[in-house]
């Protein structure tokens, strides 16, 4: 499907965004390390951290990439470990 | 431009939200059976909502204009209990013939449990029994990716299952292609913050095209906003799409989709469509 905006466009429209969402980011790094006691070892920390890694690479579907960071992996075998039987249809 | 909300829980808008609807283009919505907030004790608050769904919301709607149409169910979050699940089930046969009914929805998963499995498997029974389209609701966070999997699985067994009549919805970036591959019809949830925002909406039609996508506000009990359409709509334009591209996300493809429904007797309604915004 044909895309209107062209790159340098998009860029012209969301820099600020970026920027703001960027610094929002950072801030939540800070009050991280402002507060009492850690977070270190904390499994949410490492998901964060791969997640900043995808922002960093050149792949493309970035937005995916994220999101299956974040998601519970799919286990084929779920009807057997749910003992789910599976309909005659 | 006019536009369809295909999933909106107006039982828990005001009057108001009706009116701001009318004003932004909404011309039929539909609102599928969900969670109250709360989980229901007995069939018979059920019953109730049904007559809610089938009844009462009908008429607020139509006194501004729009024309409003539902689905019946008892929803994931409450199918965990299997009991009273199997009683809200054979008492839909009560409502299937309301005018305004156009399937049973929105069935699915929230936690991707054994019984809400159960729970489900016996929806898609009933819907494939009494002929009806089946809108599907998918968990949020990080089972949505597992639960459409397992929904995906569920319905793809079950050689009954006219795909062109299922709606699966609240798809994201990770979910939307296994469910459009599939064959199923896909509905992205915009909301404000958390979940898929108009812009990612827009994205994800850049991505794979307007055939069988749709987008919904949602507007439940929770954080949301009922004009979340119109949002969409606005970021579309802005980006420069066609007129006709937009229409066809947000008009045509829910009268197609809800247009399999014999209950579905949509009018276009009798305002120029310059009218509104
Ligand atoms: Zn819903």
């Amino acid at each position: 499907m044909p895309v209107p905006m062209t790159a340098p466009k998009v860029l012209d429209r969301e820099f600020f965004e970026i920027r703001a969402k960027l610094l929002e980011i950072a801030a939540s790094f800070d009050r991280l390390d402002r507060g009492a006691g850690t977070v270190e070892g904390d499994p949410r920390m490492s998901l964060i951290r791969e997640a900043l890694d995808v922002l960093r690479s050149d792949e493309p579907d970035r937005a995916e990439a994220i999101q299956m960071i974040f998601s519970r992996q799919y286990a084929a075998d779920w009807r057997k470990s749910l003992k789910v039987v599976p309909p005659k249809g | 431009m006019y536009y369809i909300d295909p999933h909106i829980h107006m039982v828990s808008r005001t009057t108001d939200d009706y009116e701001t609807l009318a004003r932004m283009g909404c011309a039929a919505l539909s609102e599928p059976a969900f969670w109250a907030g709360f989980d229901r004790g007995s069939v018979d608050g059920f019953r109730d909502y049904f007559r809610q769904l089938t009844e009462v919301e009908p008429k607020r709607a139509a006194a501004v204009g729009i024309q409003h149409y539902t689905w019946l169910c008892i929803n994931a979050k409450e199918a965990e209990n299997v009991e009273l699940s199997r009683d809200v089930i054979a008492m839909i046969p009560e409502f299937l013939d309301r005018p305004n009914v156009l399937g049973i929805g929105e069935i699915g998963l929230n936690k991707n449990t054994r019984n809400e499995s159960i729970v489900f498997l016996e929806h898609v029974e009933f819907a494939v029994r009494h002929e009806q389209q089946i809108l599907i609701h998918t968990p949020h966070l990080e089972d949505k990716y597992m639960g459409t999997r397992m929904i995906l699985d569920m319905l793809i067994d079950d050689s009954r299952v006219d795909r062109s009549r299922v709606l699966v919805d609240h798809v994201e970036e990770h979910t939307v292609r296994p469910v459009l591959e599939a064959g199923f019809w896909a509905g992205m949830t915009l909301y404000p913050v958390t979940k898929c925002t108009p812009a990612r909406a827009a994205d994800i039609i850049e991505m794979y095209g307007p055939e069988r996508l749709m987008v919904n506000s949602a507007g439940d009990w929770g954080p949301s906003k009922p004009t979340a359409v119109p949002d969409f709509i606005m970021e579309m334009r802005r980006r420069g799409h066609s007129h006709a591209l937009i229409r066809r996300v947000v008009y045509e493809n829910p009268l197609e989709f809800f247009g399999q429904s014999a209950h579905f007797q949509f009018a276009p309604p009798d305002v120029p469509e310059a009218a509104t915004v």
